[in-house]
């Protein structure tokens, strides 16, 4: 008999720091029921066969249902008519195909693999830029240090958004990152803080691809603001501004956990830190173990459309299915030793990215930032040691990773 | 995935065989996540859709860019055999 | 019986034989390992024969397939055996040497099936296209700027014949007996999707005709093709694309089961005598093995797919290394690329008594076919739309019934459509 309460456990904040004995505990069933009605995969197996199965649906955030403003103009014809809009102009990780393919298309037509070489070429100068400026600290926190600005001025130049204007949307893109938090949709407030930080954004985005449709430049945004692709027409301007926040967000908010729990792991792993010093092409298989290791997206949250049966049980119609990535990623039917950080095990067939039809648009480039990232710390910082372990982390439990990685430096070497 | 990079112009004469890697990939397995085409895009580009054309015999300087295209691959579908540490 | 003095032949220099030399040595066979090919070339890949290698993207010798595992072996490259004795444990090389083996590995593969007037086969600028070596002589002729390119056969290999050529911008004619291009496969309504896409491409075609014969100019050059009809089509290049025949010959007089559609073997992979006796010292894989499979009852099959012969091969190392057999369930798989659309397979067809588009359209050039037999999933087809696939392979394998649950994303309208496969009457003439 299996314990319903293990992922209400997951959520918890006291789990956060090492959640994967309840993950464990999880994958004893491939599929199991949740107290609350909500279903969790927690085996490889069940995770690959259900993101590849077409009766699960991404659409599942419930439709909109604001706070009221107090004004009848607002509250009965302005709204309802937004409402509608934002409702059916999710980003397309909410929406399933044909719009989720046709929008993904248009953005895989802007993120050509020149575009992704230049940024990978682009990284490497921004750590060192990055690490340069820190002169001859003695400590260093990874995360507000390199973690955090490295993915965000990457984002912001591949898109085209003014990197001055990062302090206003940093608070914004921490905001709406919540919307992939298992319980968003239950709480009111988080909901009604979200819906204005998303109409704050939105705005800022209206205003911003105005100016690229004025003055193109070479960058991800004004591509999509102009072009269509193979003579298709370019997508509407609510897909537009939805699909840039979604892009700017995932931008802030995912690779800066991959690069920490990086730095974290390859410091509890001194052996491998060594070896990646010494052998930076190494770097490849170290990013790949660690996407299965510690993945910056430990679940996704689906719908069933009809009823699924999995692994004998059913999972009912309209039921939330949580995709426990991490859990899949250490099941031992898949990977010899799978609790063990091994860059050199082969056949990594890990969850990280998700899979099939929305498999990580940013995949390519996370990997080449990450790459740069650890490359050069493992090299510049000396005699590294951790201030914590484990060190505090974000409240997230679906986007995992440590608040701050404090380190303790003799220096960084040029 | 609708990854779109360009498409390859049919070469006049065949490439010479080229270098002492040997690449081949379980098209069965691929489902164009094109993870290979941003790892090492002058070796692995997608014509189409879903159309994967890779070289099968790259050269020795291609070398850290086919394994990365390796290791990228969520399904693990590319097979590399390096002359270099030849089995024959 | 995996001992270092155990002696171990594969026949067959293919993707089969080289995935079961490796396999043999992964399991932990010691002992001495021959590796005998017709053709002078060490193992390569198919498939970009009639794609890349074509269109000159890649070189023919460019295909060497990559060795995943030290194998220590003696290869014996250009040499066709040419008799098998199971008494002696003896294999017969062309020239008249002998091998002796303990275990035997029969990884031959298959011949493309000539033109069946061999006089005509023999006119120049004829070709079929099989092996490495006739990838290379068709891609030459394709270089020499022909006037017009005749593809006689309009399945896998006939159609990205013809596209290829279109790629090249050459002029091309495709001929099919059936009543759409690929109908034995897909079924007549898939076929003429399929058919538009090449017609869009340029590709000319008629179907539901048959070439009667080919003519050459007097200096034994192929000049046209005369149809059935009382037409001809001009044709410096004909490429015969008329499927495959098992390369079983060198079994006569083995005493083993087989015939031009490949040798027969039992379900756990061992080679079956006249009588029906496997004979444990012997295993097949690749398209010459023609084996029971538990999804497809009713008859043994031979499957001339990729990634069976991988399998099969992988499967048969480990039996002859000594493992104990391991029931053989791999569902089906190919993949056809054509016009840089990917069609992509998971299933069989054959015998399927109607068909649903399960997602997208085929309008949109992108969409997923299911198809059913007596009320189960048998197959499923992809046109650019791969990664469904892994979904429905899952329901082939657990026998799902058919039409399979509606209600997903994407879902079409799960219309059961006939298939109208072609009556199998004429079905090996031109």
């Amino acid at each position: 008999m299996s314990d319903d309460t293990l992922f209400a456990r997951v959520k918890e904040e006291a789990h956060r720091s090492n959640p994967y004995p309840l993950f464990a505990a999880l994958r004893e069933c491939p599929v199991s029921r949740q107290e609350d009605g909500t279903y969790v995969a927690a085996t490889h197996a069940a995770i690959a066969s259900l993101l590849h199965d077409p009766r699960v649906s991404s659409e599942t955030l419930p439709p909109a249902d604001r706070p009221k403003t107090g004004n009848p103009f607002k509250d009965w014809l302005v709204k309802p008519v937004r409402d509608h809009i934002t409702d059916t102009h999710r980003p397309f990780i909410f929406r399933d195909p044909p719009d989720h393919d046709t929008l993904r298309a248009a953005v895989m037509h802007q993120f050509t693999h020149q575009r992704v070489q230049a940024m990978r070429a682009r990284s490497h100068v921004l750590v060192d830029e990055i690490l340069n400026k820190l002169g001859d600290a003695r400590s260093i926190d990874i995360v507000d240090d390199l973690a955090y600005p490295l993915p965000v001025t990457v984002i912001c130049e591949l898109l085209g958004v003014p990197p001055e204007d990062e302090e206003q949307f940093h608070g914004w893109a921490t905001q709406l990152a919540t919307a992939l938090e298992p319980d968003t949709h239950q709480d009111d407030e988080l909901r009604a803080e979200n819906s204005r930080t998303f109409d704050a954004i939105s705005e800022y985005m209206q205003g911003l691809i105005a100016q690229k449709r004025k003055a193109p430049q070479d960058d991800m945004l004004s591509g999509l603001a102009t072009e269509g692709t193979d003579g298709a027409p370019r997508m509407s301007d609510f897909d537009l501004i939805a699909t840039a926040i979604l892009m700017l967000v995932a931008g802030h908010e995912t690779t800066v956990n991959l690069i920490t729990n990086g730095m974290l792991t390859l410091l509890r792993h001194p052996e491998e830190l060594r070896r990646l010093r010494e052998d930076p092409s190494r770097a490849p298989r170290v990013v790949e173990e660690l996407l299965r290791f510690e993945p910056p997206v430990q679940f996704r949250t689906r719908k069933a459309l009809c009823p699924i049966t999995h692994g004998g049980v059913t999972i009912p119609e309209s039921a939330p299915l949580v995709l426990l990535l991490a859990a899949g990623n250490r099941d031992p039917e898949v990977y010899a030793e799978p609790e063990r950080f091994d860059p050199d095990r082969t056949d990594n067939r890990h969850l990280g990215f998700g899979g099939s039809l929305h498999y990580c648009v940013g995949a390519p480039l996370a990997r080449f930032e990450v790459e740069a990232a650890l490359v050069a710390l493992v090299r510049r910082l000396k005699n590294p040691r951790l201030t914590a372990d484990p060190p505090p982390y974000r409240q997230g439990s679906a986007l995992r990773g440590p608040k701050h990685l404090r380190l303790t430096i003799d220096g960084i070497d040029p | 995935m609708s990854e779109r990079p360009p498409s390859v112009e049919p070469n006049p004469d065949p490439q010479p065989s080229g270098g002492p890697l040997r690449v081949t990939v379980d098209l069965n397995l691929c489902q164009a996540y094109a993870q290979c085409c941003y790892a090492a895009p002058d070796h692995f580009v997608l014509n189409g859709r879903e159309a994967l054309h890779y070289d099968p015999a790259p050269s020795a300087a291609a070398r850290a860019d086919i394994e990365r295209a390796r290791i990228a691959c969520p399904v693990q579908a590319i097979h590399v055999e390096d002359a270099g540490t030849a089995h024959r | 019986m995996s001992g270092a003095e155990t002696r171990t032949v594969v026949v067959g220099a293919s993707l089969a034989g080289l995935r079961g030399a490796e396999s043999l040595r992964k399991s932990g066979f010691a002992g001495s390992l021959t590796i005998v090919g017709d053709e002078p070339h060490p193992p390569y890949d198919r498939p970009p024969l009639s794609k890349a290698v074509l269109t000159g993207e890649i070189a023919a010798d460019a295909t060497t397939l990559p060795n995943l595992v030290a194998l220590d072996a003696t290869w014996r490259l250009g040499v066709p055996a040419t008799r098998l004795d199971r008494v002696r444990r003896t294999i017969t090389l062309q020239g008249g040497e002998t091998l002796a083996y303990d275990r035997l590995l029969v990884a031959t593969g298959a011949s493309a099936r000539a033109w069946p007037d061999a006089d005509q086969a023999r006119l120049e600028g004829v070709f079929t296209l099989r092996g490495r070596d006739d990838a290379q002589a068709l891609r030459h002729a394709l270089t020499a700027s022909p006037g017009h390119v005749l593809v006689i056969g309009g399945g896998f290999i006939g159609c990205e014949v013809a596209a290829s050529c279109r790629t090249l911008d050459l002029p091309v004619t495709l001929v099919e007996t059936g009543a759409t291009l690929l109908a034995r496969v897909l079924g007549q309504h898939l076929g003429s999707v399929v058919e538009a896409m090449h017609k869009r491409r340029g590709v000319t075609i008629r179907t539901g005709v048959k070439v009667k014969a080919l003519e050459d100019d007097g200096t034994g050059r192929v000049m046209r093709a005369c149809l059935g009809d009382g037409t001809a089509i001009p044709a410096d290049v004909v490429v015969v694309a008329l499927g495959a025949v098992r390369n079983t010959a060198w079994l006569e007089g083995s005493g083993l089961s087989f015939d031009e559609g490949g040798l027969d073997c039992d379900a756990d992979g061992y080679a079956l005598d006249t009588d029906g006796q496997a004979d444990t010292h012997i295993a097949a894989a690749g398209d010459v093995a023609r084996f029971p499979h538990p999804l497809y009852p009713g008859h043994p099959i031979a499957l001339e797919h990729w990634g069976h012969a991988v399998a099969q091969g992988a499967r048969a190392g480990r039996i002859l290394a000594g493992h104990a057999a391991e029931p053989y369930a791999e569902v089906p798989a190919f993949w056809s690329s054509q016009n840089g659309i990917t069609i992509k397979s998971v299933g069989l067809t054959e015998g399927a008594d109607g068909f649903v588009i399960a997602r997208g359209d085929p309008k949109e050039g992108r969409f997923l076919a299911v198809y059913g037999r007596a009320g189960r999933c048998v197959a499923a087809v992809a046109f650019d739309c791969a990664r469904w696939l892994p979904a429905y392979a899952e329901r082939i394998a657990a026998g799902a019934p058919f039409p399979p649950e509606p209600g997903g994303v994407d879902a079409g309208t799960f219309t059961i459509l006939p298939l109208a496969f072609p009556e199998p009457a004429h079905e090996d003439e031109a």
